[in-house]
């Protein structure tokens, strides 16, 4: 599959002859996980098999909980509580699953950042990229979901608020957003169709995922350096990879099972740490809680939402330039969704012709302040809307677009970036103090 | 390993963000809430036995009145892991309240595998069973919520808050009596104060204080809330250790596949 030079599966015996003649399939499953990998990969690379193995683990418990759980109005949150009592384990099963979310979430942020700092985004792997912020989408479109499934007071006003942002749509708002419900408000028919939605994307996840693999396999995997891999002969190209079993998959599961210890402690000794209590509570159409949040994954893209509000001279500009069209709520929205669409465009926007931040001197301080802005827009997404957090909600949500409209596309121009290695072979030598090849 | 370091450090920091910002938004509403060292707090604690019965005991001699248990089944009481009332005990307790059959449609005794009745109509309060775990973790500076590792999610201490938070005060409201109370949200709540010195006199023998009985019924509602909470623990104390164990062996056999192609030997 991928450019890289190397051996490749040869069916040796009689009954492996004849079935490869017939289904190449052990060859490539073999071609897959012996894909030369760059040797330099640091500790960021781990989360791409963090994230595959969150998929797994959502999918099992995910389905085994459905076994359990009922979607209607009345007894959606009684089931829910039927797992956590009665069933054997199911306790475990929901608190895994609600908590395996935000392991979900927590890495694939980290996933994303580190693409944005080693430019993994750039030429050959737009593809990667923008297939993976359609997995990020759709992530965020089943976490939403699955929330409202345990039908406690925040995920009733949760989704109330979330499917209100496509009514801010102007003129066929309304429209999109009770065909999305099923009705005039969040009711029956929306708990119904968000449980088989919820059940369905992971699926549509799990084939992206396998897109997203194909594409990085057929260009290769991005490195610390950025530098390619020299691919004109196998011996040049042995220099600088290894096969990625047995030498990823050791690495990545010792990563994996670190986290997955944190993760274990978090599940056994607070597993509601993460959740937020009003959801102990069946929902009522109502009673509006006082506060309402989104769950913290979500939060830097509320504080987005929430930021441009109609005293925002941008706003103002927009509302009158567009005859009224675009108020502040859909201001908000566009925003919203823009943070992640200029996030998808990133191979476009930056014109650096350097790949890896580690030699771009300016571009590290403005990535780290991107790192910083978004932490803040976490933070301040769940603080209330009056005082002081507006003002930083504003400053944060502007610096996210400011980065990647303004910082990206001018930096490449008047950037001088530093000295980088020749080979992916240098860099790991010199990292490891290696003189010369070692005899193998 | 310096890599690794920055690796670390900045999912910490994510991480941090999302914890401060979940329980921040918890801990508003309710105004001042009194920590209590219950015997359930951090990873090594567990339900005191005598605690939960003694709480048991306030429920049903008090807050029964007006609230209910509705996702509580009796038969949970002779769990080991909470109260572990004895089975026969259970079902005659169980022989004093009726339900409606679900297949019959007419009433008749409960039976242990039947739920504590739903508590609804004018005067009555609400159904107690999650309101340990439906109400504020309060705990760590500036709503930060790093302390419920080790002290809970600070439910109970809520509830024992509003249970012990009466300030003598009382107005009437369009035909409604309200109660001051420095914990309930907005200072006022519809119920009177539940709780007087010497109101039950406890099976075991326990001075019955308002704030004895406050702090006991508070843990028996955290069971009834959460009651796998020492399942979950031992659950989690396994993995922890097993997971230690396989990091450990990963580790060492990532060291030594490495170690070729890193210039180094290792003997292992």
């Amino acid at each position: 599959m991928s450019g890289i030079p190397h051996d490749h599966y040869e069916p040796k015996t009689g009954i492996e002859k004849w079935v490869h003649s017939r289904l190449p399939i052990v060859g490539l499953i073999y071609d897959t996980i012996m894909i030369p990998t760059p040797k330099n990969l640091n500790w960021w690379w781990i989360w791409g098999i963090v994230l595959a193995f969150c998929l797994v683990l959502q999918i099992i418990t995910g389905i085994v909980l459905a076994m359990h759980y009922t979607p209607h109005v009345d007894l959606a949150f009684a089931s829910v509580e039927h797992i956590m009592r009665d069933v054997n384990g199911g306790y475990m099963l929901r608190y895994i699953h609600a908590n395996g979310a935000s392991l979900f979430f927590f890495a694939v942020y980290i996933h994303i950042f580190r693409g944005l700092y080693y430019g993994s985004y750039k030429a050959p792997r737009e593809i990667t990229w923008i297939v993976g912020m359609i997995i990020y989408l759709c992530m965020m479109g089943t976490a939403f979901m699955g929330y409202v499934l345990p039908w406690g007071q925040m995920s009733f006003w949760g989704a109330t608020v979330i499917t209100g942002l496509f009514g801010a749509i102007p003129g066929i708002g309304p429209s999109i957003q009770a065909w999305l419900l099923g009705g005039p408000a969040v009711d029956n028919a929306t708990l119904n169709r968000f449980f088989s939605l919820h059940y369905l994307l992971p699926f549509v996840i799990a084939a992206l995922v396998i897109v997203h693999i194909w594409a990085f396999h057929t260009t290769g995997n991005n490195n610390p350096t950025g530098v390619d891999v020299r691919k004109t002969s196998k011996a040049e190209a042995e220099k600088d990879t290894l096969p990625f079993w047995p030498y990823f998959v050791i690495k990545d599961l010792f990563a994996l099972a670190v986290i997955l210890m944190i993760f274990a402690a978090v599940v056994g000794f607070m597993p509601n740490f993460l959740g937020h209590p009003d959801n102990y509570t069946e929902a009522n159409p109502l009673v509006t809680p006082v506060h309402i949040v989104p769950e913290w994954y979500f939060l830097p893209f509320y504080a987005i939402l929430r930021a441009f509000t109609s005293d925002v001279w941008a706003v103002m500009f927009v509302h009158w330039i567009t005859f009224g069209i675009v108020d502040a709520k859909f201001f908000g929205v566009l925003a919203m969704f823009g943070a992640i669409i200029v996030m998808a465009l990133a191979p476009w926007l930056d014109t650096s012709k350097m790949r890896s931040g580690s030699y771009r001197p300016m571009f590290k301080w403005w990535f780290w302040l991107l790192a910083i802005d978004f932490v803040v827009l976490m933070w301040v997404g769940a603080m209330p809307t009056d005082g002081i957090y507006p003002y930083i909600s504003l400053i944060g949500a502007t610096y996210w677009f400011v980065y990647f409209l303004i910082i990206l596309p001018l930096l490449g121009l008047i950037e001088k970036p530093t000295a980088m290695p020749a080979t992916i072979e240098d860099d790991f030598n010199h990292h490891y103090g290696i003189k010369q090849t070692p005899a193998e | 390993m310096k890599n690794f370091l920055i690796s670390a450090i900045s999912a910490l920091s994510i991480g941090a963000a999302g914890l401060v910002a979940a329980p921040a938004l918890a801990a508003e509403g309710g105004s001042h809430v009194e920590n209590v060292a219950f015997s359930f707090e951090g990873p090594f604690g567990t339900y005191d036995q005598q605690q939960l019965r003694r709480g048991f005991q306030v429920y049903r001699e008090v807050c029964s009145a007006c609230h209910g248990l509705k996702y509580v089944a009796y038969r949970t009481l002779a769990d080991a892991d909470g109260l572990g009332m004895n089975p026969a005990w259970v079902r005659a307790y169980a022989a004093e309240h009726t339900v409606i059959d679900k297949e019959t449609g007419e009433e008749r005794p409960a039976k242990e595998t039947d739920h504590f009745p739903t508590v609804t109509g004018e005067g009555m309060g609400p159904d107690l069973s999650m309101m340990a775990k439906a109400r504020a973790g309060f705990h760590g500076p500036y709503g930060l919520g790093i302390n419920q590792f080790l002290k809970g999610m600070g439910g109970p201490e809520y509830i024992y808050s509003v249970l012990t938070g009466y300030n003598g005060e009382e107005k009437e409201e369009a035909g409604s009596y309200f109660y001051g109370n420095h914990t309930f949200a907005g200072g006022w709540i519809a119920m009177p104060p539940p709780l007087s010195d010497e109101l039950i006199e406890y099976e075991d023998g326990t001075p019955a204080t308002v704030h004895q009985m406050a702090e006991d019924a508070s843990a028996f509602l955290m069971w009834s809330a959460e009651p796998k909470l020492m399942a979950r623990k031992r659950w989690g104390f396994v993995a922890v250790l097993l997971l230690l164990v396989l990091s450990s062996l990963l580790y060492l056999t990532n060291k030594k596949l490495w170690a070729p192609h890193k210039g180094k030997h290792v003997d292992l």
